[in-house]
């Protein structure tokens, strides 16, 4: 009897330190979580503190005199006389009227403040409507990269402002006049890469990254439905099957970059396709999803249930004829889920296709399926391995707007599972 | 034409022949007194008709499209002056896009000596006949095949049969291109390597401590060939990896318990997603924070408590790699704990055990083995993750344990040697090969060693 007491006593005595034990334990649990969600949540706000900057662009509207004499053009419609012309003179006269305090002898620092591409801009505007020469016009030209830098990150310590003191005072006084404005930059989503920050924009890139999703998408959804059925309906208990499905689940965890090898080596060494066109690419992808889309499909075809199957046979189906007409039907909701999720993945992806040689300069917006092209996440990183911050900014903007792709795919097929999925 | 359009017009065939062979059964039936006296249903002679003009076609046009390109190189390449005949396959791979740069007007004609912009008229011509050889035998090939499906169309044809044998063939071959693609892995990374070690011993690779691929340019320069050992790399890899399953691992793993064990149902319905939304950020993401935000910032850190740490530092990569890796362990460690059978649990808890005694005394030892194979297979994703790296870990091959030092990995000298100007037959190249091998070879490994025990403890309680 007091034996048993005192047993109680004990383990009432080490209760305190047990809950102890316990409340510690759970407090563990309760700080991994809140790492991993810190990480995402610095993550998030980094490349957004980083990027958000990006989405505005500064211009400078002036008034311009299209003067023929101090451009040396006369006939705006002779290709020659179009070709000698001066169309930075103008755009220089033009600012410095608006600098109060600049005269001619600050040609070449009032130059430094118009972007090296502003001239083309006047140079097609004559071309396309030659009655310019002799007007004057309201233009608005893209400031210099420096500009714009100078304009959006003053005061961060981080950017390093490549302009004189003079050249500041002259930018702060244009901005107080309204001739120097930040404005929404559309040039980021109308524009391939540039060698200059403020000119270089993602749309070539999301082309390039469509156009392989396209191939993507067409080769690997049905190739992967396909090989599902046939595992799931079809494949008869032995060995080839066996192999088979060993086969798939290695390659489900096979790193990217390896398959990159085998573009490299296959389609481009082998058979002599061109780099870094999006038709590769897209081949090279499709054998990196075709697992995931084979190993969702086959889950979504499991869970039809028996019975489907059962009543199609017992009314004189042949067994193809209850696949094609009454499982498939009623697994896409999951296989489209899986796909999309695939796509996702493979939208991501990069280094398999910096093998492929998709890593190039690109300038030109692909228009075909054998352009060069390069992809959204190459051309994230491509910029961030540029010393110059401004690139960094569009980094992280191209990171935010991959992003934005990325979780529009999931929430599709979150609500796609969540509409479409059938509970039996 | 082109192959796009081509595939185009055989698909417009295809639905031809659907029509001409659904219309043709019909045709057949009605003297005999409506289509009850057909075999099959007219969709399927429309269909079979329509396998017997596609198959074929799409057969010729991929092989074509396949080949074409290599074809057409060595008969240029095999028309040129004997002189000018390259002796190795990187002279060759030089001259060819010398030679295309010229065909497609990148690079003007008179630029170049006459054998060459001869060689890339003929370029130019054989690609256009190519496409009309391909276009005619392509059409010929549907018309003639589509032709012959259509014709045997007889009431007494199985033909549902017939198309259903064909689908499952095509869903066969479908399911056997895993096999496919994992062989041409083999071959595309045996080749090469074979080819490497013909270049430099297997007892230099494996053990030697240098690694500097940087290939001399001209033959008589000292140490005409870099060095190539793999250990320095190998030990970059284990020091970055082991970095990231230090972070992984203890907070995977404690939130998979945490979220299993202890978490209401509202909480994990949030948190879940949320850490699922970390494994699907791309790694260029990650490895653009690594090398812009966290890289710096230990450099920093270090340099302000007086320690000198590398602006690319093997803890910022396997830091980010690490968070990366996060959702991962916690999802399979989610399904192994889950999978331990209730019974277990409420035993222990009858028993008068806290939960966390049960946790750490009775689920955990039992969804132990479970947890290995999730270990494992995390640990062969570390070590084939490349983008991280790539930006955030160094080139140079330090051999050092020190995380704070620069390393560099296996798949950073893969990218960094097969990404730029290349010639086919160099050291420097098929040294990316045989380390694609190595990878393939030890992520294969943990891959079947994770599954098997994956599979093994599923097996014990189910």
């Amino acid at each position: 009897m007091t034996d048993q007491n005192s047993q109680a006593e004990l383990v009432r005595q080490s209760l305190k330190r047990r809950y102890r034990k316990e409340r510690r334990f759970r407090a563990y649990g309760i700080a991994a979580i809140a790492v991993a969600l810190a990480a995402l949540v610095i993550l998030f706000t980094d490349i957004i503190g980083k990027g958000h900057t990006a989405f505005i662009k500064t211009t400078i509207t002036m008034d311009v005199a299209i003067d023929g004499e101090m451009m040396y053009l006369d006939d705006p419609t002779d290709e020659r006389q179009m070709k000698m012309a001066d169309f930075v003179e103008p755009l220089i006269q033009a600012l410095i009227r608006e600098i109060p305090g600049a005269d001619q002898n600050d040609k070449a620092a009032v130059r430094d403040l118009i972007n090296p591409y502003a001239s083309n801009q006047l140079r097609d505007a004559l071309k396309e409507n030659p009655d310019l020469l002799g007007t004057t016009q309201t233009m608005t030209f893209l400031s210099h990269t420096n500009v714009d830098v100078y304009v959006k990150h003053a005061n961060d310590p981080n950017y390093s402002i490549k302009l004189t003191e003079e050249e500041r005072a002259w930018v702060d006084t244009l901005v107080e006049k309204g001739v120097v404005e930040t404005s929404f930059n559309d040039v980021f989503f109308s524009r391939g890469d540039s060698r200059d920050p403020s000119r270089a924009g993602i749309l070539g890139a999301i082309v390039g990254s469509l156009l392989t999703m396209v191939v993507t998408l067409a080769l690997s959804f049905p190739i992967g439905v396909a090989a599902a059925i046939y595992l799931e309906e079809f494949a008869p208990q032995n060995r080839l099957t066996d192999f088979i499905e060993v086969n798939i689940n290695n390659l489900a965890a096979v790193p990217s970059i390896i398959f990159g090898l085998l573009g490299l080596a296959v389609f481009i060494n082998l058979f002599g396709m061109p780099r870094s066109v999006p038709v590769v690419g897209g081949l090279v992808l499709t054998l990196m999803t075709l697992p995931t889309i084979i190993i969702s499909s086959r889950a979504a075809i499991k869970s039809v249930p028996p019975s489907i199957r059962e009543a199609a046979e017992g009314i004189g189906a042949s067994k193809m004829q209850v696949v094609l007409h009454h499982v498939l039907p009623l697994a896409m909701p999951g296989m489209l889920t899986g796909s999309i999720i695939g796509m996702a993945q493979a939208l991501g992806e990069t280094a398999p296709l910096l093998l492929i040689g998709m890593v190039a300069f690109i300038v030109d917006v692909p228009g075909g399926f054998f352009d060069s092209a390069t992809v959204l996440p190459v051309q994230v990183f491509l910029w961030a391995g540029s010393p110059e911050l401004a690139f960094i900014e569009r980094a992280s903007a191209a990171i935010m707007v991959l992003l934005t792709f990325l979780i529009s795919m999931n929430a599709l097929a979150i609500v796609l599972r969540k509409r479409l999925e059938r509970r039996w | 034409m082109q192959a796009a359009n081509l595939m185009l017009l055989v698909i417009a065939f295809i639905v031809v022949a659907y029509g001409l062979g659904y219309a043709r059964s019909r045709s057949l039936a009605m003297p005999l007194g409506g289509i009850r006296h057909l075999k099959s249903l007219p969709f399927y002679y429309g269909a079979r008709a329509a396998l017997w003009c596609g198959i074929p076609a799409l057969v010729v046009l991929g092989l074509w499209a396949a080949f074409q390109g290599k074809v057409i190189q060595t008969l240029v390449v095999g028309s040129l002056p004997p002189e000018m005949i390259p002796a190795s396959p990187g002279e060759a791979s030089l001259l060819l896009s010398k030679i295309s740069n010229v065909a497609s007007g990148a690079l003007p004609s008179n630029f170049v000596e006459a054998p060459i912009a001869e060689a890339a008229d003929r370029l130019q011509a054989l690609r256009e006949q190519s496409r009309l050889y391909m276009s005619i035998l392509v059409v010929a090939v549907a018309v003639l095949a589509g032709f012959l499906g259509w014709i045997r169309i007889r009431p007494r044809l199985n033909a549902r049969s017939q198309v259903e044998t064909t689908l499952k063939w095509i869903f066969f071959s479908c399911a056997a291109l895993a096999i496919l693609t994992t062989l041409g892995i083999i071959f595309s990374v045996a080749f090469e390597t074979v080819r490497f070690f013909h270049k430099i011993s297997f007892l230099e690779f494996f053990f030697g401590t240098q690694w500097s691929p940087q290939t001399a340019l001209r033959a008589d320069q000292v140490a005409a060939e870099g060095a190539f050992g793999m250990v320095p790399l190998f030990t970059g890899t284990l020091l970055i990896s082991a970095i990231a399953m230090l972070v992984a691992v203890p907070v995977g793993l404690l939130s998979a318990i945490y979220l299993s064990e202890y978490a209401n149902k509202k909480v994990r319905g949030i948190v879940k997603p949320l850490l699922e939304m970390l494994a699907g950020i791309p790694t260029v993401v990650y490895g653009f924070f690594a090398a812009l935000t966290v890289a710096p910032f230990i450099s920093n850190l270090a340099d302000s408590i007086g320690i000198d740490a590398s602006s690319q530092s093997a803890l910022a990569a396997g830091g980010v790699m690490g968070i990366m890796i996060i959702p991962f362990v916690s999802s399979l460690s989610d399904d192994v704990i889950n999978a331990v059978p209730q019974t277990l649990r409420d035993g222990s808890l009858a028993l008068g055990a806290t939960q966390s005694e049960t946790m750490k005394k009775v689920i955990f030892p039992a969804a132990l083995p479970g947890i290995m194979g999730g270990v494992l297979l995390a640990c062969s994703r570390a070590i084939g993750e490349t983008m991280i790296v790539v930006m955030a870990a160094g080139l140079a091959a330090n051999l050092t344990a020190n995380p704070l030092d620069s390393v560099t990995t296996v798949t950073v000298q893969i990218v960094t040697l097969l990404t730029g100007d290349q010639e086919f037959d160099s050291a420097k190249t098929l040294a990316a090969f045989a380390l694609g091998a190595m990878l393939f070879l030890a992520t294969l490994v943990l891959n079947i060693v994770a599954l098997k025990i994956v599979r093994k403890y599923r097996e014990q309680y189910d």
